[in-house]
């Protein structure tokens, strides 16, 4: 039996690459609709906000496993043949759009309604004042928290290996099943996500600390 | 789109359905309860005055979170029984995932230990409190009820993780949902009504934790934060 050797790292850091696509697939797509599930949590139409809410409280409650299989096997069902690839991204961009608009609402909401009264009193539209008003004050807020889901959506796009996506946990998986070193193995894994992840924690929480400079006390 | 939905089909399977529910409730059960003792003991070393404890903590703390779960339970799984280590399926499942959510729980506890204003363990001081009595409850209590909706989303998320001990064979509530699919070639219904089981799991959770906090925190009713 052989060893691990350089062809199996070569095959990891493959799979790391796929794991790193998957990811900035499911922050872009994940991002756009989180985006637009934001803007219907704080819409002036109820059923808008309902609605919404509802979708959230669905993604929320369930595992993503569960939506990975929903959308390799539904999307099957629909008779679309999809790669495992766009499987994946699409389960991870309903996932994250959950997510990251549940965030995004919470720094939107935390800017006060005096900045929306003040814009309307200037006669901005609820668009402008949106736009030039509230999501620049958000978005400063809004950066450590998006950084640290990220984090999370790395780490998540391993569930993607069980729709057959070669990424980095179903390449240890396949390598393990010939080598059968599974401390070896997934500890290399491991220790791949943690060189992707762990930086940006850090990030994430020195964005934070700077954001929170001002309000600390002495 | 041609597809005729079935759930018929399943019918006959609602028993597995729900032992699988059941399955998935006690792993989440016990990996809440061990977990927050792990976790309270790893908030307290990450703020012990030995540099030697906190680096523990720290590194325990900071592997787990940077690490998917998934990576970390086929760790634990397959490299225990490599080593010889054989133990049942769902042990090994609330081994791995008590590591897991300690480490998560533990940096939500320090949080809450951290705004515990310094003057209240010096006023606990000078009242002659015992190390014990001002570390249950001055700090570790009043720090819990702190932080009680972060550990509760906390837990809801991890109960939605005990679906990945699927994957290590466990017969929960996705273990059943992959059997049952492969039987009955019924995969979009079978997921769909797991899909709604795991919804009512978590209605289920957030109420009783909700009413958890009613009876383990007074003083937050009567200010009426609850």
């Amino acid at each position: 039996m052989d060893g691990f050797g350089t062809g199996h790292l070569v095959y990891l850091l493959n799979g790391l690459l796929w794991t790193v696509v998957l990811s900035v697939l499911a922050l872009l797509l994940g991002g756009i609709a989180g985006f637009g599930v934001m803007l219907a949590r704080i819409s002036q139409r109820r059923w808008l906000r309902r609605v919404s809410m509802g979708y959230v409280q669905i993604v929320q409650g369930t595992p993503l496993l569960i939506q990975m299989f929903l959308m390799y096997f539904g999307l099957g069902v629909a008779g679309v043949q999809v790669p495992a690839l766009l499987a994946a991204a699409l389960a991870m961009m309903i996932y994250s759009s959950a997510y990251l608009g549940e965030i995004w609402r919470g720094c939107v909401q935390s800017i006060g309604k005096t900045q929306f009264e003040a814009a309307e009193t200037l006669a901005l539209t609820r668009w402008q004042s949106l736009i030039d008003v509230i999501l620049p004050q958000a978005a400063r807020i809004a950066t450590p928290p998006t950084v640290g889901f990220v984090v999370q959506l790395v780490k998540n796009t391993s569930l993607a290996s069980v729709v057959g996506f070669l990424e980095l946990t179903r390449s240890a998986q396949v390598i393990n099943n010939s080598l059968f070193q599974p401390f070896l193995v997934f500890g290399i894994a491991a220790a791949l996500y943690f060189a992707v992840c762990y930086p940006l924690s850090l990030w994430s929480r020195t964005l934070e600390r700077k954001l929170n400079a001002g309000r600390r006390q002495a | 789109m041609q597809y005729e939905f079935n759930f018929a089909a399943l019918a006959p399977y609602w028993g597995s359905f729900l032992s699988g529910a059941w399955v998935t409730i006690q792993l989440t059960v016990a990996s809440v309860a061990l977990g927050m003792v792990i976790g309270v003991l790893c908030a307290i070393a990450r703020r012990s005055a030995f540099r030697s404890l906190r680096t523990a903590a720290g590194i325990y703390i900071e592997t787990v979170r940077n690490t998917p779960f998934i990576v970390q339970i086929f760790f634990i799984f397959f490299g225990l029984s490599s080593v010889g280590l054989r133990m049942p399926i769902l042990w090994a499942a609330i081994f791995a995932l008590v590591i897991n959510v300690g480490a998560y729980t533990a940096e939500i506890v320090r949080a809450g230990m951290d705004a515990i204003p310094h003057g209240q363990i010096e006023a606990a001081e000078a009242l002659g409190l015992t190390k014990f009595q001002i570390y249950r409850d001055i700090i570790i209590m009043p720090a819990i009820e702190k932080v009680y909706p972060a550990l509760t989303s906390q837990f809801v998320l991890m109960m939605l993780t005990t679906s990945i001990a699927s994957q290590i064979s466990a017969e929960e509530l996705t273990g059943v949902a992959n059997n049952i699919q492969s039987n009955t070639f019924r995969s979009f219904e079978t997921y769909i009504v797991v899909g709604l089981l795991y919804i009512g799991i978590t209605f289920l959770m957030r109420a009783a934790f909700w009413g958890i906090g009613q009876i383990a925190f007074p003083r937050r009713r009567k200010l009426g934060e609850a």
